[in-house]
């Protein structure tokens, strides 16, 4: 067993909350992947002469103002929560990273430059920033994944720089341009897998704050439209009906919201753990 | 006296540093706004029909057939002399409309910051006082919950529990209770203002209004300020001069509050500065979910409506706000602590 693997299991012992929130993680993961085979209803079909039943047996999260499934749209929403969130992450990580290293890699003046656009940046109140964005590109998801991806892109290049900037005068990348590579290849085949695990908690914890985003601007009728299935979404469909007392139509996808996120924070602080025992607060 | 000169310098410095920051958002607020679909000279040519010269001409009327450079010119000189453009929903200058919504939305965030620091540091010195109790653990917990629930979701909860099935808060809707008159317009703040006035009926009813959504955001930024409290707590008890301080006898509340706290408070300063524009932002959902007639609803409204010369001034407000925030951090910094500024 390699010592990382064995540090891994150390942790998990030590921290069993860990251990669980890997279990919820990959549950979630699993309820995405197979959605469309475990939804027990169609989740947009509707059905007036059952609108807002409390849950039952049949319907174990009750139906909504339609009538439909809410089970059936939760199941349905977290693919598509799940799917925002990887996808914006994703985006956000692989232009940040490679800017970000090669600012750091570069420094001087370029390396100023970038900064002072990412400062420029980060002095934005990012959330009103894709709200902008939605407004301005249309309501559709994948503008909702270009918003959400384009305002975690300055964590991401300062994170990269910063982290490039310690290493770069290290012997091994001496050694790797000793060995010929050009200025490209050290950035990308040394340095970028070295900060790799670093980078991985930040993408792990980035993905709660992600869905949370996402969930933001669907609640504010930005993003994602009627009836599409989407946790946001339907908690603000839901939030007419709370002071008549019908409390499940807010109560289900608010709780698979606060889960989804609790458990990527969690194992975001794992990985840390696991990875960089020293940031641990 | 030197140490305020010092401050002052730092500060003065710090505001210089911060400007290119500012010019930054105001060209990228000008770039999107260009970008913005729909053509303002259709829409502000009187008539829905006008002819194509009528259009040219309002284009010509509002400087859009310059040259992009220009343009941009003209729109610093606006802003320069506070000119925002109006608002094509509510029919006032932006400045106008801003100015009247902000008290509400201060009110809102300095409130639930308050709520939330008063919270956040003792939680947070306990459970650097006593790591790894179920008190620290308990403490863990409640942050980890608090940073996952949405606002827009913990508001709707707060509403149900208190307002539905408890029926101690009032109805969750805007500032006023339904039988408030509003106090007269000195500052804004509807707390100050009825204190001012002596109406303190009517203060109380202010206050169970903002309670709920004060906690709904204070509930979200705990989290960060506790944790922040407790790391750097635990860094400075473990330090050599508070054991000294121990050891010379001096009493438990001196060495923890004064020596303790006091020297653990710099970074949950930074961290308090990046919350507070955290929830800037994350006040359009708060002000949504109870009506509350802020900044950010305002914006919002504008922004469904394609409205958007407000959406451009609520942009800059944010912007502004959070560079006076910094600023003040670091004002604060030497405050706090002296060593800061000597460099």
């Amino acid at each position: 067993m390699s010592a990382t693997l064995r540090h891994a299991v150390w942790v998990i012992r030590g921290n069993p909350i860990t251990g669980v929130a890997v279990a919820g993680l990959s549950f979630l993961i699993g309820i995405a992947l197979f959605a469309p085979w475990i939804q027990p209803y169609d989740p947009l079909a509707s059905n007036v002469q059952m609108a807002l039943q409390p849950p039952s047996a049949a319907h174990w999260a009750g139906t909504d103002q339609l009538g439909r499934d809410i089970l059936s749209r939760l199941i349905a929403a977290t693919r598509l929560d799940l799917a925002i969130a990887a996808s914006a992450v994703a985006v956000s990580f692989v232009i940040g990273a490679v800017i970000g290293s090669i600012s750091g890699y570069m420094g001087g003046r370029v390396d100023r430059v970038v900064g002072r656009i990412v400062d420029v940046f980060m002095a934005f109140p990012l959330f009103v920033m894709a709200m902008a964005m939605v407004a301005v590109l249309g309501n559709r998801v994948e503008n909702i994944i270009i918003a959400t991806a384009f305002i975690n892109l300055p964590f991401y290049i300062r994170f990269a720089r910063a982290e490039v900037n310690v290493r770069r005068g290290a012997g091994w990348v001496e050694a790797a341009r000793a060995c010929g590579d050009s200025h490209m290849q050290v950035v990308l085949l040394s340095l970028l897998p070295n900060i790799l695990p670093a980078m991985v908690v930040q993408i792990t914890l980035n993905l709660g704050w992600a869905i949370l985003n996402a969930a933001g601007l669907s609640f504010l009728g930005l993003g994602v439209t009627a009836p599409t299935a989407e946790w946001g979404i339907m908690v603000a469909e839901g939030a007419r009906f709370i002071l008549s007392g019908q409390w499940w139509l807010v109560a289900f996808p608010g709780a698979a919201l606060m889960f989804t996120v609790l458990c990527f924070n969690l194992v975001g602080d794992g990985l840390r753990d696991v990875l960089d025992p020293r940031m641990r607060t | 006296m030197r140490a305020v000169i010092t401050i002052a310098h730092h500060t003065a410095r710090r505001f210089l540093a911060s400007i290119p920051a500012l010019l930054g958002v105001l060209v990228f607020t000008f770039l999107m706004m260009r970008v913005l679909p729909g053509d303002p000279a259709v829409f502000f040519a009187s008539d829905p029909n006008a002819g194509p010269e009528e259009i040219e001409q309002m284009r010509k009327t509002l400087g859009l057939d310059r040259p992009l450079p220009v343009q941009m010119a003209y729109y610093f000189r606006d802003i320069a002399t506070g000119n925002l453009g109006r608002s094509m929903t509510t029919g006032q200058p932006v400045v106008t409309d801003l100015a009247e919504r902000l008290p509400a939305s201060l009110e809102l965030t300095v409130t639930a910051l308050v709520l939330a620091l008063s919270l956040a540091l003792p939680l947070g010195v306990l459970a650097a006082l006593y790591p790894g109790t179920l008190l620290d653990h308990a403490v863990r917990f409640v942050c980890s919950l608090g940073v996952c629930v949405p606002t827009f979701v913990s508001g709707l909860v707060l509403i149900y529990v208190f307002y539905v099935i408890l029926g101690i808060a009032p109805d969750p809707t805007g500032r006023l209770g339904a039988f408030d008159a509003p106090p007269p317009g000195i500052t804004g703040l509807l707390l100050v203002d009825f204190l001012i006035v002596g109406d303190f009926e009517s203060w109380r009813s202010a206050l169970s209004q903002l309670i709920l959504p004060a906690s709904t955001m204070a509930l979200f930024v705990l989290a960060p300020l506790a944790r922040m409290t407790r790391a750097s707590m635990l860094a400075v008890l473990g330090s050599d001069f508070i054991r000294t301080a121990h050891s010379l006898g001096l009493s438990r509340r001196k060495v923890i509050i004064t020596y303790g706290l006091r020297n653990a408070l710099l970074p949950v300063i930074t961290i308090t500065g990046v919350v507070f524009s955290t929830m800037l932002g994350a006040n359009v959902l708060v002000e949504k979910v109870f009506a509350w007639p802020g900044v950010g609803s305002y914006a919002l409204d504008a922004l469904l409506a394609s409205d958007y010369a407000p959406v451009q001034g609520f942009v800059l407000l944010m912007a502004s706000v959070f560079v006076l925030v910094n600023l003040t951090v670091d004002t604060l910094y030497g405050i706090a602590d002296p060593r800061v500024t000597i460099e």
